[in-house]
């Protein structure tokens, strides 16, 4: 057997990994947006359990005027500001007005549930779905330079050209909002701002920085970022809006913040293991492993029980920003 | 204030009719919301068929959650709501209670059996119906590989699988057919960025004709199956519009017809055992101008043998839910 035939055996079994790991980031991209978006908002100290709401009205408007334009990228715009309208209420309630962060959230999410379904029913009357978006009014998937030359490179023709190549714009986005998230919040002036108005407050109060815009900074962020999630599923992944069609991935998203203990690297490791994880799900509905059979839902239900191991300190220790949920008062 | 306006109305109607013997039918949608495309959806033509036909008017609630069913019922049924129709096999368990406290209302259940004096249940053979659009996946396949989306892993899901592998199989002897489902939650009716990652995993071994029995999921399905060029095979209600000429066939489950009926009989709603099938048009393979171009005469006459095979009981379909087993996989 020559070194060829070698490739040849490495190459068919690449194919299903390198499908594997496709359909993981594109599962991932969601988690990971939703999930920087809660990071900059629980690093400034107001949780925001309403990811997924923001997510789902997201969606909505980006698809609905997606298709009522013909262009993705007001779609993505209006997308972007129903988040932040959200993400407003969320400052208003929990910033000025000093609320419970988990109800607030909580209202928003379903706020958002019911609204989407009610304000696509009166405008596009299909029963509460958004028309099927046509060419244009959805983000279509980008082919890298070279994709198809390097198609036929032994082994790292098929990762580049399968793996990193053929997503949409947005994927792209998400990605690269890693290192800008970790550049922003630990090496820009900002952002040590940012987390320390989460760690301590009237620190940050007593230097002459204004708390609340801080805050209101931080939840501006998450809204736009929050906003890009939705926008994806919804004119990326589909081709329109379903009600509830984030099923859940802000929870998710959630899980995998508390898993990487508030920190953009981690965040992309804990988004891509839960992208995985869903990943193999849906393409190995049973994995038999040395004769034992995992079923499906253990790997559905894996994002939470590994959440819940960190949580009760067996690997590592979560610890949340310390004065995370608590609104701030200036004076007693 | 627009919405004031219906609330008040509803208001008063409940005002007019909880005193007086009017009864006026109502249909209670499950979880997966009455415009899904599909199951619930077909329930709501069928009643606005009947409302036009008749100048009459119906009442409808949603069902948000698990919880609203028994009061949804309870309340209907209170208000002199006769006779009271609900789609959906969740209902059964809550029926069984609910059923025997109010001895003159009559409930129409769909999908599920409830064995009460007052309760008439229709059951249809989804197996029949997917058994021939099984035969159209096979036959249209170029693979010989050809997949199944279902929604949550319920058996009546189960049951779809097995007639389409069966009629697969019986179309077409070496034909792989790949059975997936979304999730073993309600969420999973709602998750179609799901049916397509399950779509692309089928695609890569190999199937090039998808039947989707998953509710909004299919939406993602049939899109997802679209824009990748293969085939997809819609469900319970005629879904070919949705990607003309890229959708095979639909397996229609005629609720429209049973709700439609139910509520034409009213009061006097014949109770008991109703099975809809290929003999009584419940359930069928849908060809219309959409897919006319996609199913050749050859296809159409292998079917519609078959169709009268069964029907003649010379075909013997397996049920899965005789038995909670599949004899084809």
């Amino acid at each position: 057997m020559g070194p060829a035939d070698i490739l040849t055996i490495l190459d068919n079994g690449i194919e299903p990994l390198v499908e594997l790991l496709a359909s993981t980031i594109r599962l991932a991209t969601p988690l990971l947006l939703a999930c920087l978006a809660g990071l900059f908002s629980e690093r400034a100290g107001i949780f925001d359990i309403g990811l997924e709401g923001k997510m789902l009205a997201a969606a909505f408007f980006s698809a609905a005027v997606a298709a009522m334009t013909g262009s993705v990228w007001l779609g993505l715009l209006a997308g972007i500001a129903a988040s932040l309208v959200l993400s407003g209420i969320h400052g208003l309630a929990s910033i000025t007005f000093r609320g419970n962060q988990l109800i607030s959230g909580v209202a928003i999410n379903f706020l958002a549930a019911g609204m989407t379904v009610l304000v696509a029913q009166d405008w596009f009357k299909q029963g509460g779905r958004t028309p099927s978006l046509i060419a244009g009014g959805r983000f279509e998937a980008i082919d890298l330079p070279f994709a198809t030359e390097l198609r036929d490179v032994p082994l790292l023709g098929p990762l580049y050209s399968e793996l990193l190549s053929g997503h949409t714009i947005l994927v792209y986005l998400a990605f690269l909002a890693v290192p800008l998230s970790w550049f922003v919040l630990f090496r820009t002036r900002f952002g040590l701002r940012l987390r320390a108005v989460g760690e301590n407050p009237a620190a940050v109060d007593t230097a002459g920085i204004s708390v609340v815009r801080l805050r209101y900074a931080a939840v501006a962020i998450c809204g736009v970022l929050c906003g890009i999630a939705g926008a994806y599923l919804a004119t990326a992944l589909q081709a329109g809006f379903v009600k509830d069609m984030t099923a859940g991935r802000g929870f998710i998203a959630l899980a995998a913040l508390i898993f990487a203990k508030w920190r953009p690297w981690h965040a992309l490791w804990a988004c891509l293991l839960f992208g995985l994880l869903q990943a193999a799900a849906l393409r190995y509905q049973n994995i038999d492993v040395v004769g034992i059979l995992i079923p499906v839902q253990l790997m559905d239900a894996l994002p939470y029980v590994l959440t819940v191991v960190i949580l009760a300190g067996f690997v590592g220790r979560a610890i949340p920003p310390r004065a995370g949920g608590e609104p701030y008062v200036k004076e007693r | 204030m627009t919405f004031m306006k219906p609330l008040l109305g509803a208001a008063a109607v409940l005002a007019m009719t909880t005193g007086t013997l009017l009864a006026e039918p109502a249909l209670i949608y499950d979880l997966g919301g009455k415009f899904d495309k599909s199951f619930n959806e077909a329930a709501y033509t069928g009643a606005e068929r009947w409302a036009k036909e008749n100048g009459a008017t119906y009442r409808e609630i949603e069902m948000q959650s698990e919880a609203q069913r028994e009061q949804a019922l309870r309340r209907f049924a209170e208000a002199g709501a006769n006779p009271i129709v609900m789609t959906g096999f969740s209902f059964a368990s809550v029926l069984e209670e609910v059923a025997p406290d109010y001895p003159d209302t009559k409930f129409a259940l769909i999908d599920m059996v409830v064995d009460q004096p007052n309760v008439r249940s229709v059951v249809f053979n989804e197996h029949e119906g997917s058994y021939l659009v099984g035969m159209l996946a096979a036959m249209a396949s170029k693979t010989g590989t050809v997949g199944f989306i279902g929604g949550m892993d319920i058996p009546l899901i189960r049951k779809f699988a097995c007639g389409y592998s069966q009629g697969a199989k019986a179309a077409n002897a070496d034909v792989t057919v790949i059975e997936n489902m979304t999730g073993t939650t309600p969420a999973a009716w709602n998750d179609p960025v799901k049916g397509s990652e399950l779509t692309k995993a089928q695609i890569s071994q190999g199937a090039d004709v998808i039947y989707a029995a998953a509710g909004g999921t299919g939406v993602g399905v049939l899109q997802t199956a679209a824009d990748e060029g293969i085939l997809s095979i819609g469900v319970d209600s005629n879904q070919n519009y949705m990607h003309p000429g890229k959708v095979l066939t639909s397996m229609v489950k005629r609720v429209d017809n049973a709700v439609e009926e139910a509520m034409a009989q009213g009061t006097e709603l014949e109770t008991g055992f109703n099975v809809m099938g290929l003999a009584n048009d419940g359930v069928g393979y849908a060809v219309d101008e959409h897919n006319k171009d996609l199913i050749t005469d050859e296809m159409k006459a292998a079917v519609e043998e078959a169709k009268a095979k069964i029907i003649a009981g010379e075909i013997k379909v397996h049920d899965y839910m005789s038995d909670s087993s599949c004899p084809s996989s």
